[in-house]
């Protein structure tokens, strides 16, 4: 995504909010100049915390997810056995809405971070451990064998081959997750907290109708999102060299 | 030094490639092994490699039954194997990389490989100097090939193994290629096993021939060319003689 794309976009968001602003001329849509007023004030009140307490969430289950399911995808994607095996269960679980998890997650590991973090975690999950194990997968036994023959074992393999060739899935994973991860974000954080930009959100709207903060909370989630692509972008770039010189 | 020793090799389920199969390779020979697709050539290769093992028999590099890739053996194949996601330093690299991770251990490195980083020399030994910080997608086919030999060679193999190296570049880069297999076997005194389907390449390299036929291969079938890598060769009456009498034998089998 280029820097002045995105200034375009920006731009023409602003102008259509700002006509149906004018038509609806209600307070549940405020202007955009009011909002942006209510995000500068709340930028020094609790705002920002809220913010921190989403990223926190979002970032540990990000951890999470790669820690456990890019190794997963690795060895399903190099076992055509344990794939054949356990591909009818990811298959049967991957589609579900993990939403739909929300009270059960809640009801499991009860109130405080854990099972907002529990949550994005499931979701992040399989993409990466899908992504992952087919690129695994789709390496050639040629590469393999040649670089066994300059004397790799598996651990080199893993570390000269596995580990590099994993990581532009992992990130497409990552990308193709992050609008997900963001919106049940929201709706996990609507429960049993009092933290996070979710409840911010919810809290503003619902019960303090008060439309320009709950807006300028919009925006803060919508910078998360943000925020998390150009970071993968960033890692992308840092990591993967060779798919910009594609 | 190398040495097939009443090999059986069969891959499950399907009938023998080769039975009961001998064959030697003395220290310094420059070999080809030439037939049609599907008589077991690569097989053969991946048995040499240390990457497959017979069903029956031994398969020995100086005296020492193979049982997995031995650290002297350079392998190169006919699809590059090179790293999509590294450059060709870092593919060049490779082999030294792997041996600086395990150290010399006997098994993945030879026991007296003293650490080394350095490919520069062979980067411009293979003219690739220029391209050493594009990646694979971005150089010619006859540039790849030339990392994957800056790849193996930097590991001062003293057997190299080739399978079809040159089948999928065009032309007047293949011979170019082959005049400088031919240059590096001697300058680095190696072993040569290169395998191919052209017979021109296996007449043109090879000073002995091992001709494969229909499987399963049972007795090795050698042909004498002593002549084969000398200045003007691929121009002389013995040399068309020779391509002649490969085409009639391959015909015949």
């Amino acid at each position: 995504m280029r820097r002045r794309d995105l200034l375009y976009a920006v731009l023409a968001l602003l102008v259509l909010w700002q006509l149906a602003a004018w038509a609806i001329n209600k307070p549940i849509l405020p202007s955009p100049l009011l909002v942006g007023i209510a995000f500068v004030k709340e930028l020094n009140g609790d705002l920002p915390l809220h913010f921190l307490v989403s990223l926190w969430r979002v970032a540990a289950s990000t951890l999470l997810a790669v820690a456990l399911a890019a190794p997963a995808g690795l060895i399903l994607g190099q076992s055509p056995r344990l794939n054949r095996l356990l591909s009818p269960l990811v298959y049967l679980l991957y589609p579900i809405p993990k939403v739909v998890f929300v009270p059960v997650v809640l009801l499991l590991f009860g109130i405080g971070d854990l099972p907002k973090i529990v949550i994005i975690f499931i979701i992040l999950f399989f993409q990466v451990l899908v992504l992952v194990r087919d690129q695994a997968a789709a390496l050639r036994p040629e590469l393999i064998q040649s670089v066994r023959s300059l004397g790799a074992g598996r651990r080199a393999l893993f570390r000269f081959v596995y580990l590099p060739a994993s990581l532009p899935a992992v990130l497409t994973a990552l990308r193709q997750s992050v609008g997900t991860a963001v919106a049940v974000l929201y709706v996990a954080e609507l429960f049993a907290t009092q933290k996070g930009l979710g409840y911010y959100i919810y809290y503003n709207g619902s019960t303090l109708f008060d439309y320009p903060a709950m807006y300028a909370g919009i925006v803060a989630m919508s910078l998360l999102g943000l925020g998390l692509y150009f970071t993968v972008d960033w890692l992308e770039r840092r990591l993967c060299p060779w798919q910009a010189a594609a | 030094m190398l040495q097939l020793d009443s090999v059986t090799y069969a891959y499950p389920g399907s009938p023998p490639i080769f039975q009961d199969y001998s064959w030697q390779v003395g220290r310094g020979q420059a070999w080809t092994v030439l037939g049609p697709s599907g008589c077991g050539k690569t097989t053969l290769l991946y048995l040499l490699a240390g990457l497959r093992f017979p069903t029956c028999g031994h398969v020995r590099v100086d005296g020492q039954s193979l049982a997995r890739p031995r650290p002297r053996t350079g392998l190169i194949l006919q699809d590059y194997g090179l790293l999509p996601w590294a450059t060709v330093r870092q593919n060049a690299a490779l082999g030294l990389r792997v041996r600086n991770f395990y150290g010399p251990d006997g098994k993945h490195a030879p026991p007296n490989y003293i650490p080394e980083k350095d490919v520069q020399p062979w980067l411009e030994r293979l003219g690739l100097s220029d391209q050493a910080e594009k990646y694979p997608h971005q150089l010619s086919g006859g540039q790849r090939q030339r990392t994957a030999i800056a790849r193996t060679l930097a590991l001062k193999p003293d057997l190299l193994l080739m399978d079809e190296p040159f089948s999928s570049i065009d032309a007047p880069t293949r011979e170019g290629l082959q005049a400088l297999t031919l240059e590096l076997y001697s300058e680095q005194n190696l072993t040569l096993v290169l395998i191919t389907h052209a017979i021109e390449e296996a007449a043109y390299i090879g000073q002995r021939i091992l001709l494969l036929s229909r499987i399963p291969n049972t007795q090795a079938q050698v042909i004498e060319n002593p002549s084969a890598g000398s200045p003007g060769y691929r121009y002389s009456a013995d040399y068309t003689a020779l391509c002649r009498e490969l085409r009639q034998r391959m015909e015949a089998a």
